[in-house]
């Protein structure tokens, strides 16, 4: 098995963490604090993923934009297909915190949905 | 000129200024304002709409807007006054604020307590003496940040960024999204001036080298910028020649500090603290003129929206114990907390053992990087604490929690000192 370095991205924290892998099996784990580190940890050498944020276009509302995020991990390497169309989307005012604006970003199965309101015009 | 009167007026109405107002109407308050320069609340977090908020606070992870809204909300079902829109022009020693709106002109407000909670501002170029013209294309990251994420505009298509904050970071990964080419990150200091995880996922994520010991030596175009050179430093902070690198570039953004926007607090005769750039304070986060209080970044810039929140709440807590009649500091005596060898700041920087709670949260900085060491406490000469910790460095802020009874037990306390020791 092969020895990896990770900065844990979990918290501010950013604990430095040892995994042993062989790209498909885990092995020892080194460096963690907490239960949500270890999980990253796992996960960030076998498919790592991310939070995606980023704006969206509003039609008709006080502001222009809305931000938003995928409401649940993508994984990285699908990041540019999600920001393509997420930068495709055109929202109507007015947007509330919570709304799906996208049902399932680039074949990834996560909705993108609004993180700001913005009230109609 | 009316004046309109106010058990307690906070003066921004970000995060710090949000979080004091709840918990002073929590704390039986019935009126009280929120001044709010800009044309919503919320406060710097409008503009950072990336996640990682909240973990402390809420137990989950949010954007900066979402972290915003929840306090919005709450201080709408409390019914807390604010004023948006509005300009503080001026906070007497009697905490007359005077204000000036488009609606009501010029106005001032008699106020029981003030806090003041109006945050920080981004240090600009002319403040590093970079060499060069002065072309378009030279934005603060916060500036940037704004206009990417709230206006919906993109600074440039190719972009170098000097300094390493997490603004600078969070907004190189920013710029790769939404399709500009981020050359480098350089940084002046030997360490990196954000947190580590924005190290992996602003930079590493996209493949954007980090310099560190570099910084901007020339800046190349008269219109609009066209190119930036690079050069590395000794440890003296000099560039050494034959080190510079020059990068094509349409766009240079600074994260290279920033600032309490104390102008309001020096004007009325406030004490800052020339570390913190702040305020000093005491235990209850007063400063030296009574029934001011501040906390947020105006106080010292924090890392964590979710310290603010906290410490916001103290302060506001606090200000309502004031206009209720809670022993005043007058006449006390304030026990001086020492930033010793290896510490930058403390806050607070004094403490009234007598009005102070069971338990005391004291932040800090360090001064440099520094592995395997340990914080210790000292109460005049005696050690009290000694915790060791592997890594710390400036940019991560740290605490430790003083215990009333313990300081309690020295009847000759004078001083209470944090230093950094090797053993």
């Amino acid at each position: 098995m092969e020895k990896k370095e990770l900065t844990c991205i979990c918290c501010p924290k950013g604990c430095m963490i040892t995994v042993m892998t062989d790209g498909k099996n885990i092995g020892e784990v080194k460096g963690y604090t907490c239960q949500r580190g270890r999980a990253y940890a796992e996960k960030e050498v076998l498919s790592p993923a991310r939070i995606l944020t980023s704006t969206v276009r509003v039609r008709g509302g006080v502001r222009p934009l809305t931000s938003v995020k995928t409401k649940t991990e993508i994984p990285k390497d699908r990041i540019r297909a999600c920001m393509q169309e997420i930068n495709g989307i055109v929202a109507e005012a007015p947007v509330g915190i919570g709304d799906v604006l996208l049902e399932d970003v680039a074949q990834t199965g996560v909705p993108i949905v609004a993180t700001k309101a913005v009230q109609a015009l | 000129m009316t004046i309109e009167a106010y058990t307690i007026v906070v003066i921004g109405g970000g995060p710090a200024g949000l979080a004091a107002a709840i918990a002073a109407r929590k704390a039986g308050i019935r009126d009280i304002l929120i001044l709010e320069r800009d044309r919503e609340l919320g406060g710097i977090l409008n503009q950072c709409i990336h996640n990682g908020f909240g973990l402390h606070t809420f137990k989950e992870e949010l954007t900066g807007p979402e972290y915003a809204g929840r306090f919005v909300a709450q201080a709408g079902e409390l019914e807390i006054a604010c004023e948006l829109n509005t300009m503080v022009m001026e906070i007497s020693r009697e905490r007359v604020v005077t204000a000036m709106n488009r609606e009501k002109g010029m106005f001032r407000i008699r106020a029981g307590a003030v806090i003041l909670a109006m945050g920080c501002r981004e240090r600009a170029r002319g403040a590093l003496n970079i060499p060069g013209y002065r072309p378009a294309g030279i934005f603060s990251a916060g500036t940037a940040q704004r206009l990417v994420n709230m206006e919906g505009y993109l600074p440039g298509r190719k972009a170098v960024i000097l300094g390493s904050g997490d603004i600078g970071l969070i907004m190189a990964r920013r710029m790769a999204l939404e399709g500009a080419e981020v050359k480098a990150v350089a940084e002046l200091m030997p360490y990196c001036g954000g947190l580590k995880r924005n190290i992996v996922q602003c930079l590493e994520d996209y493949g954007i080298p980090l310099k560190l010991c570099h910084t901007v030596v020339d800046i190349q175009g008269r219109e609009r910028l066209e190119g930036v050179t690079l050069a590395q430093v000794d440890d003296k902070g000099k560039p050494i020649p034959g080190t510079e690198e020059t990068y094509p570039c349409d766009t240079l953004l600074l994260s290279v500090g920033l600032i309490p926007e104390n102008e309001l607090s020096l004007d009325m005769g406030v004490e800052l603290d020339e570390a913190t750039s702040g305020p000093v304070v005491d235990e209850s986060l007063e400063t030296n003129i009574p029934g001011v209080f501040a906390c947020g970044n105006v106080l010292h810039v924090h890392d964590l929206v979710d310290y603010v929140s906290e410490e916001a709440g103290r302060a506001g807590t606090n200000a309502a114990g004031f206009v209720k009649g809670r022993p005043g500091k007058d006449g006390r005596q304030q026990i001086p907390l020492i930033a010793g060898q290896g510490v930058r700041y403390t806050v607070p920087q004094r403490i009234c053992v007598e009005r102070m709670e069971p338990h005391l949260k004291v932040r800090f900085r360090v001064g440099a990087v520094v592995r395997d060491s340990y914080v210790s406490v000292y109460l005049n000469e005696k050690c009290i604490m000694h915790r060791k910790k592997t890594v710390m460095a400036p940019g991560e802020m740290e605490e430790v929690v003083l215990s009333r009874s313990v300081l309690e037990t020295d009847p000759d306390l004078k001083s209470i000192a944090i230093k950094i020791e090797k053993e």
